[in-house]
């Protein structure tokens, strides 16, 4: 009786949800599938031209690019976090803690200043090319540019690959590592068979937490692209920032929700799938 | 439990504290302005809080696009906006602005007349001129040797990756086409197309699409050469960067006029135009134009800054010459044509 | 060997994640507003800093909408988790799918959403909407917190705390509360850090006047060099560790310091 009684509580958030998630969503739906003016609902009729413009040769290369690169910074990433959380999980438990806090210390500073960060030492002028030119070598001309985006997302998205991977590293139960070298595996078959498999679901979190903020982000690419790298976070904020045109915004945003929703659904197979120790992702 | 009690209790402090810090809000009026980035003293918004008691918040904007944008948008109320003159056009034609009684403006007296009842405004019943100046190619004398005269130089690939555009549609697309030999308010598609490639052609060449940015790049020595507004390059004067110089380039290019607007969606009228009256004050207008850099309409400002900065007084960025005004053009609203010109910015940012 | 290399990559790690922040730093002692000349050692950007208007009430209105919306979010998920958690499968996981909705999608698309609304009911956008949005996106996660804790939680106690002549409100106070506070707790930290930190929702819902750090440091980084924030970032810096050196303290585990 209890159970019937105390789902009431949730009844309101029901009714909020309804209100400021699933309304929302279906107004961009709404827009993305009308045109005309948005302040005039009777100047509104349905079309397709905002999806087709999608396939605009344009646009599509700036998608792929948002997804080649968000691909390739997940990519980094994973290999270079992957160790990372090896070594703060088989540390000694006296650094552990310190280790640990230090490598969380940039997370809690602020994203918007992080970022800014990056562009005082990247910038033609910046730390960087001071460095180098004292020490005799040339500057490198790496902001803005590709190159300076997909550093701003490896810099600010490395932690979320490091700590879920870490998260599981750590509660992988030492007695099977014992019985894995009982029976035979030196360190390095001992790596692959028993624990990279065992680390998949922390794997698949950590590529989860990269992917999808890097394929939407249009802060890294406006502060350390200079204009010239516009990426679909770019063209979405754009058509509402800009160029007033929320039907095409709003189909950009369906079809980026779409593309990531989907991924998630893959990714999450991955995750139930790991008993059979398959390999890792990539 | 304790941290967590701990942590509740430092957020409250800190709040506490930034409260006191900002000054409480008692229920003064409060005008909500919306202007480019370092485009007034903040200084002058506390004297007119001081003198007025009206507390003034400032929005910032990066291109009258995006104002507009943000205005059209809806949700958002400003009080005072700071447009400029096509754009000001575009808000009369959709009944966007409120006239402005100048019997509360007594200090518009003080506006040059040239200022007045330009073609974008011709009963100057909706705008009272703000900054004005052209639009030119600030160079850095110590990285770039040669004369600099012509748009054409901001193509030249021995400057590749020191150039910077403005992320501003109508002037970037507006030198292409002076470069090209036409008007800045060409809306025939083939001209158009042809400043796309042009501009597309630069695109390898360019360093970067900003705006205030600019600014510091120049004078950090960034990038050589930048299409930038005159007043940015009195500001880089004011700076002490003497090294860097502005010209207007002998193809011609845009003059321009910002303005302060009130609209319609405005619920403090009165108290915008003391706003406005305040800042066509001569003490005030003289202060502003020497913090922003840019050129006031106000005579007695305007005069003041150049007798008691005698050398200005030759430089295109402060006072240009006739033959430099008569060769540059206003931009004028393109109605219609708006979608041309935006495709054009649109293919360009996207090109590879 | 293997030790020597461990060291190495960590080290270079974390010049990696440093360098940028300790470059900065540096420069908010510099005198000199360049980045290329070093002027002299000043503390008068940290002066700057605290005259200047725009920043006290940028952080003024972050922390104002994090603390209120972590509060308020806490509040809400919590008794609507209970709810959930006395749902019927059905109803669970259409409740649930639709909750998570704000986690899995992009912030920009999310972001859009909610302006989107608010713009389509002529609502004034301003300090409520940026709440409003805040509390949007901080629910799922209370929710995302506390569920697990629900799970956890031996039924039986509820039972016989209401065998034993305990009202409904009573045990949920008495024994439901107490057993899912860390949950509570920690979907209350993280909704307060996801605030806190928050760019794109704030950013499309916000009005005249009203502002928080990041949007802040989004247009002050667009104008260039700002001194005064570097001198932000060094009191960030300085604050964060002092805190995350606190908690460590009072932490057994270090396992619980990832949110």
């Amino acid at each position: 009786m209890k159970k019937n009684r105390a789902k009431i509580l949730a009844y309101p958030y029901m009714v909020w949800m309804i209100i400021f998630i699933v309304i929302p969503l279906f107004l961009v739906l709404f827009y993305s599938l009308t045109k005309g003016n948005i302040h005039d609902p009777s100047s509104l009729s349905f079309s397709l031209e905002s999806y087709a413009r999608v396939f605009d040769r344009n646009y599509l290369t700036s998608i792929v690019k948002s997804f080649k690169l968000a691909f390739i910074s997940t990519l980094l990433c994973f290999f270079l976090g992957y160790p990372v959380a090896l070594i703060i999980a088989t540390i000694k438990a006296k650094y552990k803690n310190i280790l640990l806090m230090f490598f969380l210390v940039p997370i809690w500073m602020n994203f918007l200043l992080r970022t800014y960060a990056w562009m005082s030492i990247l910038s033609p002028n910046g730390f960087l090319n001071r460095l180098l030119s004292f020490l005799g070598l040339p500057a490198l001309s790496i902001m803005p540019g590709q190159t300076a985006v997909l550093l701003g997302m490896i810099y600010n998205f490395l932690p979320f690959m490091v700590l879920p991977i870490y998260t599981v590293l750590s509660k992988i139960d030492k007695s099977v590592l014992e019985a894995a070298s009982d029976l035979g595996a030196n360190k390095i078959g001992t790596f692959f068979k028993v624990i990279l498999p065992l680390s998949v679901p922390g794997i698949v979190s950590g590529i989860t937490m990269v992917f999808m903020p890097a394929v939407s982000t249009f802060v890294i690419s406006r502060l350390l692209g200079g204009g010239k790298e516009s990426l679909i976070g770019n063209l979405i904020e754009e058509q509402f920032s800009l160029y007033r045109d929320w039907h095409f915004g709003s189909a950009l945003s369906i079809i980026l929700m779409i593309v990531i929703l989907i991924s998630m659904a893959v990714m999450s197979r991955f995750e139930s799938d790991n008993d059979n120790g398959g390999a890792p992702i990539w | 439990m304790k941290k967590k009690c701990m942590l509740f209790l430092s957020c409250i402090t800190i709040l506490i504290g930034l409260t006191v810090l900002s000054g409480c809000n008692s229920d003064k009026v409060v005008l909500n302005i919306f202007n480019w980035g370092e485009y007034i003293d903040p200084e002058l918004l506390v004297k007119f809080e001081k003198e007025t008691g009206i507390r003034v918040n400032q929005d910032l904007f990066e291109t009258n696009e995006h104002m507009l944008a943000k205005l059209e948008g809806g949700g958002s109320y400003y009080d005072v906006i700071f447009p400029s003159d096509y754009v000001i056009e575009e808000m009369i034609k959709k009944d966007m602005l409120q006239k402005i009684d100048f019997n509360n403006v007594p200090n518009f007296k003080y506006v040059g007349d040239r200022f007045k009842n330009l073609n974008y405004d011709p009963t100057n019943e909706y705008s009272v001129p703000y900054f004005w100046g052209t639009l030119g190619i600030l160079y850095n004398t110590e990285m770039v040797d040669e004369e600099v005269d012509s748009w054409d130089i901001l193509w030249d690939e021995k400057y590749a990756g020191q150039i910077l555009m403005l992320d501003s549609m109508r002037d970037t697309i507006g030198v292409a086409l002076r470069k090209l030999g036409y008007s800045v308010n060409t809306t025939d598609p083939e001209i158009l197309e042809q400043a796309k490639n042009l501009l597309i052609q630069q695109k390898p060449l360019v360093n970067g699409y900003y705006v205030d940015e600019i600014k510091d790049m120049m004078i950090n020595g960034d990038a050589a050469l930048a299409l930038n507004w005159s007043g940015s390059a009195m500001d880089i004067y004011w700076e002490g960067a003497d090294y860097i110089k502005f010209v207007v380039p002998k193809e011609g290019a845009n003059l321009w006029f910002d303005c302060m607007v009130i609209p319609k969606t405005s619920k403090h009228k009165k108290e915008a135009e003391m706003f406005i009256n305040f800042m066509l004050d001569p003490e005030n207008a003289y202060q502003n134009s020497l913090y922003v850099g840019y050129v006031s309409p106000v005579t007695e400002a305007f005069e003041r800054i150049m007798q008691e900065n005698p050398e200005i007084a030759d430089m295109d960025a402060y006072n240009p010459s006739d033959e430099v005004l008569d060769n540059c053009e206003v931009f004028i609203d393109l109605g219609d044509a708006r979608p041309l010109f935006n495709n054009v910015w649109t293919e360009k940012k996207y090109a590879e | 060997m293997v030790k020597f290399l461990r060291k190495f990559y960590m080290s270079l790690i974390f010049i990696f994640l440093y360098a940028p922040i300790i470059v900065l730093i540096i420069y908010s002692f510099n005198e000199s507003k360049s980045r290329g000349h070093w002027g002299g050692f000043t503390l008068k950007w940290y002066a700057e800093l605290f005259r200047d208007r725009e920043i006290i009430k940028a952080l003024y209105y972050t922390f104002l909408v994090a603390l209120l919306s972590s509060i308020i979010s806490t509040v809400i998920g919590t008794f609507s988790a209970i709810g959930i958690h006395n749902m019927g499968l059905l109803g669970k996981k259409f409740a649930l799918n639709i909750n998570y909705l704000p986690v899995l999608n992009p912030d920009i698309v999310t972001g859009i959403a909610l302006m989107t609304l608010f713009i389509s009911l002529n609502i004034q956008l301003g300090f409520v909407t940026m709440l409003i949005s805040h509390v949007v996106f901080n629910i799922p996660y209370v929710i995302l917190s506390v569920l697990p804790k629900l799970k956890q939680m031996n039924k039986h106690t509820t039972e016989a705390a209401l065998d034993l002549g305990a009202t409904p409100a009573y045990a949920l106070r008495k024994v439901v509360i107490p057993e899912i506070m860390p949950g509570v707790i920690t979907g209350a930290l993280i909704a307060f850090t996801l605030s806190i930190d928050d760019f794109v929702i704030s950013f499309f819902n916000t009005g005249p006047g009203v502002t928080n750090l990041s949007i802040h440091i989004f247009s002050m980084a667009r104008k260039g060099v700002k001194p005064s924030i570097n001198a932000l970032t060094t009191l960030m810096l300085l604050t964060v560790v002092i805190l995350l050196l606190l908690i460590n303290k009072r932490t057994t585990k270090g396992d619980e310091l990832i949110p």
